[in-house]
C-alpha cells in the first residue's frame, strides 16, 4: 500500500484533495468485511524493488499449491528470467506442463510439453470447467489480481492468512469456507495455506505468513512485470524535468524582469 | 490574402514557399508577433498545455492502435500484451490512460479560469461556444476510449451509459441500437467505438484550429477583463509567452510524469483489470473521475417530475448540465468581465466550484450511503441539493446578478492598474505575477 497512501496525502497537498476523494470511492464494498492490515512491502514506495528471493520462493507456493485451480495466462515462462531464474530452470518449468499443438501434417493436434516462449499453462481448459471443479465459483486468473483488488498485496495477504473459524451463530454454506476478509464472509476457495505446505529448497521455515508474502511478492511481479524499469526511468525523466522547469521558469523571469506586469 | 506581399519571413526556400503558400507569414502573425495582454497570470497557459496534451494523446494513441485489437475475445490480451511484451508498452499505455486524466485536468481548470475571468462575454461568446463543443468531444472520446480495455469497467460503464439513451421517447430504443450495433454491448459495439475514438480526436483538432482562429480575431482576455488600449497594455506573444508557456508546461509535464511512473493507477479503477463479465455485474459501477460530478446529476433525478419519468428526467439533466454551458455567454448578463470587479458574483463562483467539487464527490458513492455515520443524511440529499445549486447558478442566479450587482470600479486600461497603487512607474523589478 505504501506508495498508494503516501501518494493520496502528497496529492492532497498538491491540491487534488477533490479527485482523491472521488477516486477513493472504489472503497469496498463493506458491511462488516474485515479490512486488511497494512505491511511493509519491499516493492511499496516510489524507491521500492522487486523482492527477487521471496518472489522466487512465491512462483514455488504458486505452482504447487496455486496452480491446481488459477490460471496465469498473462505470463510467459520466459519472463521468468526477470526473477533471475536461469534457461535451464525454466526449461524444466515449463516442461512439467502439456499444451495442445498443431495441426501436424496429418491435420491432428497433439500434446507437448510446453516450451519457454508458452504462456503459463491454464489448470482448466474453460470457464465451466473451472466452475464444475470448485462449487461453482470461477478462481480468477491471477496474473493481475494485485492491480483487481484495491490495496491489493495487503488484501490478498490477508486474505491466504485470515481463514478462521466462523463466530457462532454463522452457517457457513456448503462449499465455502468463513474469510472475514472476504466480501460477505464466505468464499468458494478452501484454505489454500498450511504450516510446511511447501518445503523451500532455501530452508526458509514454511509458516502460512511466509509463504503468503512469497506469493504476493510473485504476483505483484506477475501484475507490474515492468516495475522496476518504470521506476528507473521515472527519476530521470522527473529529475530532467524538474531542471527543465527551472530553467525556463528561471529564463521567463529574467524575460520578464524590465516588463511591468 | 496580402499577406505575402509584406512579409519579412526568412529568404530562399521559406521565402519562395511563403508567396505563394503564406503559412510562414501566418505563423509570425500570429504566434510571434501576436500582441497579447501583458498582464496574463498563470492560469492563462492552460490552452498550450491543453494543446500539447492533445498532440500526446494522438500519438500515443495512434503506437496503441498498432498493437491493439478490436474484439472482444482479444482486446483485453491486447492491452496487457502491450503493457508486457510491446517495447515501452507501458509507457505508451500508462502516458495515455494517465493523459485523459490530466487532459481533464487542464479542461476544467481553462474551463473555470474562463468562468471567473468572464471570458465568455461579448466578444468572446463564440470562442466558448467552440470550447464547449471541444468539451462535449473529449468526452465522447474518452468514454469510447476507456470501453476499449474491455475491462469489467470498461463493459459495464458503457452498459449502463448507452443504456441512458433508451429514455429518450420514440426514438430511444433505436438509438442505443445503432451505439451497440446489436442487442447488447458486444463485439459490434467495441469495433465501431475503437473507430469513433481514433476519428473524434482529428475532429477535435479540428475545431481547436477554429477555437484558435476565433481567439485571435477577439484577442485574449485577461485577469482584469479590460481590452488592451495600446501597445503599452500588451507584448508580443513570442517570446514573452512563447516562454512563459514552455515555463508552466513543464511543471505541468512533471507533475504528470510523477503520476506516470509513480503511480499510474492512481487515477484508475481496480476492477478495469478484470477482463469484462458479460454476466457478473461489478458491486459499483462508476465512471471516471471527470464524469463524476454528471453522473451524481443524472442519478440526483431519481423521482418523476410530472409526465417525465425519473430516467428520462436523470437524462435530461445530466445532458442540460452540459448544453446549459452554451448558453452561459447569454445568462451572465453583467456588464463586468473579471470576477476581481465582482463583489458578489466572486463569491458565487467559489461556492459554484465547490458545488461541482461535491457533485464529483456524490457522483463517485452510493447514493444510499449515510454521509456520516448516525446522522440520517444521505449521500443522495446531497445530491439533491448539489445538483439544485448547479442549475439554480446558472439559470437564476447568473442572470439576478447582472441586474442588481454593483461591480466595483473598472481600471481604465491594463497599464493603469499594473502601474498604478501608489509606486506608479517604480516598479522596474520583476514581480511574481500571481498577484492578480
Ligand atoms: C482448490 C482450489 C483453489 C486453490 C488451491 C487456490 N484457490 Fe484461490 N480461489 C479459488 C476459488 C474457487 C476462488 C473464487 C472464490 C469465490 O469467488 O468465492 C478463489 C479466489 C481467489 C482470489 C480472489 C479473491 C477475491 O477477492 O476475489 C485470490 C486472490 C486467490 N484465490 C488467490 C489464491 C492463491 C494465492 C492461492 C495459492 C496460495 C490460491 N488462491 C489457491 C480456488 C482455489
Ligand atoms: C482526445 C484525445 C484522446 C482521449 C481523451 C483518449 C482517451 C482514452 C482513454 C481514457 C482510454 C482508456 C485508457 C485505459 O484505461 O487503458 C483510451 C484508450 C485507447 N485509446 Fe485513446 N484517447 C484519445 C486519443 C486517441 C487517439 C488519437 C488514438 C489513436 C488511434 C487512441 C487510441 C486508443 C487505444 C488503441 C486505446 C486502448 C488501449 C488502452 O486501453 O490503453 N486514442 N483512450
Amino acid at each position: 500500500m505504501g506508495i498508494v497512501s503516501k501518494l493520496r496525502r502528497t496529492a492532497a497537498v498538491a491540491g487534488f484533495a477533490a479527485v482523491a476523494a472521488m477516486v477513493s470511492t472504489a472503497a469496498l464494498a463493506a458491511g462488516d468485511t474485515k479490512h486488511p492490515e497494512e505491511r511493509d512491502w519491499h516493492f511499496s514506495g516510489i524507491f521500492g524493488t522487486v523482492d527477487v528471493h521471496s518472489a522466487q520462493r512465491g512462483l514455488q507456493v504458486y505452482l504447487e499449491v496455486c496452480s491446481g485451480c488459477h490460471a496465469l495466462k498473462q505470463v510467459a515462462y520466459r519472463n521468468l528470467s526477470a526473477l533471475g531464474f536461469t534457461e535451464g530452470e525454466i526449461k524444466a518449468i515449463a516442461a512439467d506442463f502439456e499444451v495442445t499443438a498443431g495441426p501436424d501434417s496429418e491435420g491432428e493436434m497433439f500434446q507437448r510439453p510446453a516450451i519457454q516462449s508458452d504462456n503459463f499453462v491454464s489448470p482448466f481448459p474453460n470457464e465451466e470447467a473451472a466452475k464444475a471443479a470448485n462449487n461453482g465459483a470461477n478462481p480468477p486468473d491471477l496474473s493481475l489480481q494485485v492491480k483487481v483488488h484495491p490495496d491489493g498485496a495487503n488484501y490478498i495477504h490477508a486474505l491466504l492468512t485470515g481463514y478462521a473459524d466462523a463466530p457462532d451463530g454463522v452457517e457457513v454454506p456448503d462449499g465455502a469456507s468463513y474469510n472475514p476478509f472476504f466480501r460477505g464472509g464466505f468464499i468458494a476457495m478452501p484454505q489454500p495455506l498450511f504450516e510446511d505446505g511447501v518445503e523451500y529448497s532455501d530452508g526458509t521455515a514454511a509458516t502460512v505468513d511466509q509463504m503468503a508474502t512469497d506469493v504476493v511478492n510473485f504476483l505483484q511481479w506477475t501484475a507490474e512485470p515492468e516495475m522496476q524499469q518504470r521506476k528507473k526511468m521515472g527519476f530521470k525523466v522527473v529529475i530532467f524535468m524538474i531542471i527543465l522547469s527551472a530553467l525556463l521558469y528561471a529564463g521567463k523571469r529574467k524575460l520578464w524582469a524590465n516588463i511591468d506586469h | 490574402m496580402s499577406a505575402g506581399n509584406q512579409t519579412p519571413v526568412g529568404n530562399g526556400l521559406v521565402k519562395w514557399i511563403d508567396s505563394r503558400l503564406p503559412v510562414f507569414s501566418y505563423l509570425q502573425k500570429e504566434y510571434a508577433e501576436f500582441q497579447s495582454p501583458k498582464n496574463f497570470n498563470w492560469f492563462w497557459n492552460f490552452g498550450a498545455i491543453l494543446t500539447f496534451m492533445l498532440v500526446l494523446m494522438m500519438i500515443t494513441g495512434i503506437f496503441l492502435a498498432m498493437q491493439y485489437q478490436p474484439n472482444t475475445e482479444l482486446a483485453f490480451d491486447s492491452v496487457e500484451r502491450i503493457m508486457r511484451d510491446v517495447n515501452f508498452g507501458w509507457l505508451l499505455r500508462y502516458m495515455h490512460a494517465n493523459g485523459g486524466t490530466f487532459f481533464f485536468i487542464a479542461v476544467y481548470i481553462h474551463m473555470f479560469r474562463g468562468m471567473y475571468y468572464g471570458s465568455y462575454k461579448n466578444p468572446r461568446e463564440l470562442l466558448w461556444i467552440l470550447g464547449v463543443i471541444i468539451l462535449v468531444l473529449m468526452m465522447a472520446t474518452a468514454f469510447m476510449g476507456y470501453v476499449l480495455p474491455w475491462g469489467q469497467m470498461s463493459f459495464w460503464g458503457a452498459t449502463v451509459i448507452t443504456n441512458l439513451f433508451s429514455a429518450i421517447p420514440l426514438v430511444g430504443d433505436s438509438i442505443v441500437t445503432l451505439l451497440w450495433g446489436g442487442f447488447s454491448v458486444d463485439n459490434a459495439t467495441l469495433n465501431r467505438f475503437f473507430a469513433l475514438h481514433y476519428l473524434l480526436p482529428f475532429l477535435i483538432f479540428g475545431v481547436v484550429i477554429l477555437h484558435v482562429i476565433s481567439l485571435h480575431v477577439s484577442g485574449s482576455n485577461n485577469p482584469l477583463g479590460v481590452d488592451p488600449k495600446g501597445p503599452q497594455d500588451t507584448v508580443s506573444f513570442h517570446p514573452y509567452y512563447t516562454m512563459k508557456d514552455s515555463a508552466g508546461l513543464a511543471i505541468f509535464v512533471t507533475i504528470f510524469a510523477f503520476f506516470v511512473f509513480f503511480a499510474p493507477n492512481f487515477f484508475g479503477e481496480p476492477e478495469n483489470y478484470l477482463a469484462a463479465q458479460p454476466l457478473t455485474t461489478p458491486a459499483h459501477i462508476v465512471p471516471e473521475w471527470y464524469f463524476l460530478p454528471f453522473f451524481a446529476i443524472l442519478r440526483s433525478i431519481n423521482f418523476d417530475i410530472w409526465f417525465i419519468e425519473a430516467k428520462l428526467g436523470g437524462v435530461i439533466a445530466m445532458f442540460g448540465a452540459i448544453l446549459v454551458l452554451f448558453v452561459l455567454p447569454w445568462l451572465d448578463k453583467s456588464p463586468v468581465r473579471s470576477a476581481k470587479f465582482r463583489p458578489v458574483y466572486k463569491w458565487f463562483f467559489w461556492i459554484f466550484l465547490l458545488d461541482c467539487l461535491l457533485l464529483g464527490w456524490v457522483g463517485g458513492r452510493a447514493p444510499d450511503d449515510l454521509v456520516f455515520e448516525g446522522l440520517a443524511l444521505k449521500v443522495i440529499h446531497l445530491g439533491y441539493l448539489s445538483t439544485f445549486w448547479y442549475f439554480f447558478h446558472f439559470i437564476i442566479l447568473l442572470p439576478l446578478l447582472g441586474v442588481f450587482e454593483r461591480p466595483k470600479p473598472v481600471p481604465k486600461s491594463i497599464s493603469e492598474s499594473v502601474l498604478g497603487g501608489g509606486n506608479a512607474g517604480a516598479s522596474a523589478t520583476a514581480k511574481p505575477m500571481e498577484k492578480a
